[in-house]
């Protein structure tokens, strides 16, 4: 029976402006919406699905953050058979490096034969979490994953490439899998089976230790895009932009 | 395509029937005669493997299941035109087709495009996915200003209750500022909820969220009960009726009136206020949920019809008739998925009707029908100097110089 533990996390909502913090090298955390991960909550399904398919046990697990609950009880509402919160200083934000560790002493813990966790997410700066937890385990890590059957020990992975190249590979277990899309869309679930979730399920939790960033950047500034003036604007009736816009092309070579 | 299939794999909850018959006339189902004419009336009842009436035969055949294979509830609007006709008074519309969505739904089967309204209207109480930080962003640079309760800290007269396309769509604010004029000629004391106001959750009830409503609608409770006023008034028929009508059931309870109730009781304060811009022929579109489910007829034609110059002309379906825009119980969110069904629009049915009942303009009263009915405008032949306008920019037209 194949033992699935996906990491997941959560990431700005780009629903909302982001605000850099006085300090000049993080975000705001007071202006900012937190949502889960894109890529994990695919993660989630892609366990899901390998459950439903090939039977076996799926361990949700995330660190303490505002929300989090709530993914927590709608990924048991999904299919999770446990739920897992790492008890630490998360909310002030930390960095990949510290959260990988943190995953990994709790995998050791969970003892996963496969661990599948998005592929990246937006506020990745020190690089993703799944080849640092691939690391710090010794195990094998696969990234841009997009469908993978189990078979035996082994997992047969699709692995997506730039040009709709895919590859089919064959990884010993236990791996780490960066999961880029899950085989169907993350479903969807009814807010009342997430409310009688909360009723009926718990969340476990454990203690995620003091957080160690070592091998991380050292932010000096963060700053947002500086609008430049680089656009040209055509003055004139239709004809005239038409007749200088022609001119450009021609100019350029792409006409 | 793909992205819209769904999934074949529904059960029925043990409290599918007891809920069905449970709603107000909902044992009448029982009473079925068979007649069709539900499944006649129904605009994409030719679509649907299983019309209303052909899933009560199903279910007393005791094979509802083979039902909820199909995906036919997905095609219901929920425009109550089923309902109206049913000679045995059952409730088909709040009953059978939506107790069938919840079904779905809790089983998983839902159509992407629907997913995300509903995913959207969980985080951020409005099923577009805008910031909920910016639902009063329509009023920013308006003088004199809107009251936002929050900062006005003051009882008002009239809670004006937005609504989510009036308070993010770039057309519908256009109608949103066409109320504000209104009220402010009036000299209404009124104030609006701004980033404290969720979505009514109504569509997404009809839609088969009923745990999504009730969450929605215990947000605007919480809200109601910081301030005080005397009534609520709302430009959206679907808003309304959720207050009117589903909210009490949560124990929510406040008076509130559709707009054209609210200015038809003003319509002596109104006229003197109104100047003629010219002979115009106007056709009025009764939304489902101000007209059938509501029984809000009249006031919105007194309204049009004390604008000097407009001439009220009707379309063969009009009142009790009249033809869903095809954005209810869940359609404004399945556009995608009902197009591939048919091939067909409501909405530019709607925009013939009106075309060949020799109107100029085709006034409505619900947000969901302006950005509807202009975009059918411009698919449907002749069509094209067609003007789309909800009443209050008629009235607010009709008060400028």
């Amino acid at each position: 029976m194949t033992h699935i533990m996906v990491p997941v996390k959560l990431v700005p909502d780009l629903v909302e402006e982001l605000e850099i913090a006085e300090s000049g090298t993080a975000l705001d955390m007071a202006w900012l919406r937190l949502i889960i991960n894109e890529f994990d909550d695919h993660a989630i399904e892609q366990a899901i699905l390998l459950k439903e398919r090939s039977g076996g046990e799926v361990t949700v697990i995330a660190p303490d953050q505002e929300g989090m609950d709530d993914v927590l009880f709608t990924a048991a509402a999904k299919g999770a058979d446990r739920i897992i919160k790492l008890i630490g200083d998360f909310e002030e934000g930390t960095n990949n490096h510290a959260l990988a560790r943190a995953f990994a002493n709790a995998a050791k813990e969970v003892g996963p034969d496969l661990i599948l966790t998005g592929v990246q997410g937006n506020d990745d700066l020190d690089g993703s979490v799944g080849p640092y937890l691939a690391e710090y385990l010794g195990m094998a890590y696969v990234g841009y994953v997009a469908g993978l059957s189990l078979e035996g020990d082994k997992a047969i992975v699709q692995k997506e490439y730039p040009g709709g190249l895919i590859a089919e590979m064959e990884v010993t277990l236990p791996a780490v899998l960066g999961i880029q899309a899950a085989e169907e869309p993350p479903r969807y679930v009814a807010v009342s089976k997430v409310r009688q979730m909360m009723k009926e399920a718990s969340i476990d939790e454990a203690d995620a230790g003091d957080l160690d960033t070592s091998g991380g950047l050292e932010i000096n500034s963060m700053y947002l895009p500086e609008a430049a003036e680089r656009a040209e604007m055509l003055e004139g009736d239709e004809e005239e932009i038409a007749t200088k816009l022609v001119e450009i092309f021609k100019e350029i070579g792409v006409m | 395509m793909a992205a819209n299939e769904v999934s074949h794999s529904p059960s029925i909850t043990k409290t599918f029937y007891t809920s069905l018959f449970d709603i107000t006339d909902g044992d009448n189902i029982k009473t079925c005669l068979q007649c069709a004419n539900c499944s006649g009336v129904c605009p994409f009842g030719y679509l649907m493997d299983f019309p209303p009436g052909r899933m009560i035969a199903w279910m007393r055949a005791g094979i509802f299941d083979e039902v909820l294979e199909t995906d036919s509830v997905w095609m219901c609007v929920s425009c109550y035109a089923c309902t109206e006709v049913c000679p045995k008074n059952i409730p088909l519309t709040p009953g059978l087709m939506t107790r069938a969505k919840e079904e779905m739904l809790l089983a998983g089967n839902v159509p992407t495009e629907l997913q995300s309204a509903l995913e959207f209207s969980q985080r951020y109480g409005n099923p577009l996915g805008e910031s909920p930080r910016k639902r009063a962003e329509w009023a920013k640079d308006l003088q004199p200003e809107v009251p936002i309760m929050r900062k006005a800290k003051r009882p008002v007269d009239v809670l004006w209750f937005v609504g989510d396309y009036p308070s993010y769509h770039p057309r519908v604010i256009q109608t949103t500022k066409a109320l504000y004029k209104i009220l402010n000629a009036l000299g209404i004391d009124y104030g609006i909820l701004g980033p404290e106001e969720n979505s009514d959750g109504d569509t997404q009830r009809l839609a088969g969220e009923r745990g999504l409503f009730e969450v929605l609608a215990e947000k605007n409770a919480k809200a109601f009960s910081r301030y005080e006023f005397g009534e609520i008034i709302t430009t959206d028929p679907h808003a309304f009726n959720a207050i009117k009508n589903e909210y009490p059931e949560l124990g929510i309870e406040y008076p509130v009136k559709h707009y054209t109730e609210f200015l038809a009781e003003r319509i002596d304060d109104i006229k003197p206020l109104l100047k003629g811009n010219g002979e115009v022929k106007v056709t009025y579109h009764d939304p489902c949920y101000l007209g059938r489910a509501n029984g809000v007829y009249d006031q919105p034609r007194a309204l049009l019809e004390a604008i000097p110059g407009v001439e009220l002309v009707e379309m063969p379906h009009n009142r009790t008739t009249s033809l869903c825009c095809g954005g209810g119980g869940g359609g404004m969110w399945l556009d995608g998925f009902q197009w591939e069904k048919g091939h067909v629009r409501l909405s530019e049915w709607r925009v013939r009707e009106a075309i060949n009942a020799g109107a100029d303009v085709l006034a409505v009263a619900c947000p969901y029908e302006p950005p509807r009915f202009e975009d059918a405008a411009k698919m449907v032949e002749g069509a094209g100097n067609l003007v789309v306008k909800d009443i209050v920019e008629l009235l607010a037209e009709a008060m400028e110089d």
